[in-house]
């Protein structure tokens, strides 16, 4: 019997995701509503478990897609990808007021700058101070703390080595997980009450996957906000790390 | 018809994505530039015209509403398929940094937020009481 379970759910990745997943949101609203009385959104819990259960995955498989490298866990992987991910943020642009957003457009613009610069800025002083003094290997660590997108990507163009490609996408993840957990505790301190603030935010908290679980486990309606501005983060990020923030990093350190 | 909603959804995300590409490929950058952002502009557009031609019926509402709803999901789904391990075994360099950045980030997050406060935000606020989400 265990066996043919096993066998279906093999079978039928995607599926299986879906049911389990949906045993954790039910458990993590549960635990929200119980143990803190709704003070805390089921989902900060939820994506605190999906957190645990992929270290734990990790560390069983020593694989780098967390729960997914498990093959019963293998729909997770899809479920949780690019494609699904993007799929359902733009389909939250439904809820999009037009004329919100347009307002906040320039103050939008401006967040996507100071979120490239700012972290990059931080991650080269750190790396510099670790004893790093290599333009490029410098660079690519500061292009990790914009996203771990545009570290590797970075990188790449301007031929770091494996090792610092390495550590800069796991600046990148760490960025991207700090900012899904501490977003919810920290969203009245950043006012994130608005559409506006969630776009301020978008822009300058950046990456997509920690943007879009913050604001998920915040407030859901201003979820397409936020992403409306993190999904030029990227681009932004892979269009200036190569270009003017390396010839900077390489005028002053080089 | 639900899939005449969904299928809106793709045909807006696979131009928006294919958009993306072309962007990066103009300007020369080795990644999409904000193709899902284009994609959900897209959408508000299509949303916008087809309202107003009266062609967006509930049940094709329901086939795009659907896939919203699904996002909080996926984005767990997402967590669980994060290299956490990585993260933690990084050192020092990549906590420090991301921490730094983070922080400094909140910091100017808040500044600007609360800087740029006007009274349509408390309009909005007193209609839209922060509610857990579904």
């Amino acid at each position: 019997m265990l066996q043919f379970f096993k066998h279906a759910i093999i079978e039928n990745g995607l599926l299986a995701a879906f049911a389990f997943v949906g045993a954790i949101t039910w458990l993590s609203n549960e635990l929200g509503t119980r143990l803190t009385k709704g003070r805390i959104h089921g989902s900060a819990f939820a994506v605190l478990i999906g957190l645990g259960l992929a270290y734990w995955g990790g560390a069983l498989t020593g694989g780098k897609r967390g729960l997914a490298d498990l093959p019963l866990f293998a729909g997770v992987g899809l479920m949780g990808g690019a494609m699904f991910r993007d799929f359902t943020i733009v389909a939250t642009a439904f809820e999009v007021d037009p004329v919100l957003a347009k307002k906040a457009g320039w103050l939008g613009v401006l967040s996507l700058l100071l979120g490239t610069v700012i972290p990059f800025i931080v991650g080269v002083l750190i790396a510099r101070a670790w004893g790093y003094t290599d333009p490029v290997a410098l660079t690519t660590i500061g292009a990790g703390a914009v996203t771990y997108i545009v570290g590797p990507v970075t990188g790449a163009a301007i031929g770091a080595t494996s090792d610092i490609m390495a550590l800069s996408i796991a600046t990148g993840v760490v960025k991207a997980i700090l900012v899904m957990i501490i977003t919810p505790a920290l969203a009245k301190f950043m006012r994130l009450t608005t559409p506006r603030g969630a776009m301020v935010f978008g822009g300058l908290a950046g990456t997509v996957s920690g943007v879009s679980a913050g604001l998920a486990a915040t407030d859901r309606r201003l979820v397409p906000y936020g992403a409306l501005v993190a999904t030029f983060h990227t681009g932004l990020g892979c269009l200036m790390g190569p270009s003017v923030l390396y010839l900077t990093v390489k005028a002053i350190f080089g | 018809m639900v899939i005449l909603g969904t299928a809106l959804l793709s045909v807006c995300f696979l131009l928006g994505v294919t958009l993306g590409d072309i962007l990066g490929k103009l300007i020369g950058v080795k990644a999409n530039v904000g193709g899902v952002g284009i994609a959900m502009l897209l959408l508000i557009v299509s949303r916008l015209y087809l309202g107003r031609k009266g062609l967006l019926s509930a049940p094709t509402l329901n086939g795009v509403h659907y896939w919203g709803a699904m996002y909080i999901p996926v984005v767990v789904a997402m967590a669980a398929t994060q290299n956490t391990l990585a993260a933690l075994r990084g050192g020092r360099v990549a906590l420090l940094a991301a921490i730094g950045g983070v922080a400094l980030c909140v910091l100017t997050i808040s500044v600007i937020n609360r800087l740029s406060r006007d009274a349509s935000d408390e309009a909005w606020e007193a209609e839209n009481p922060n509610t857990p989400p579904v």
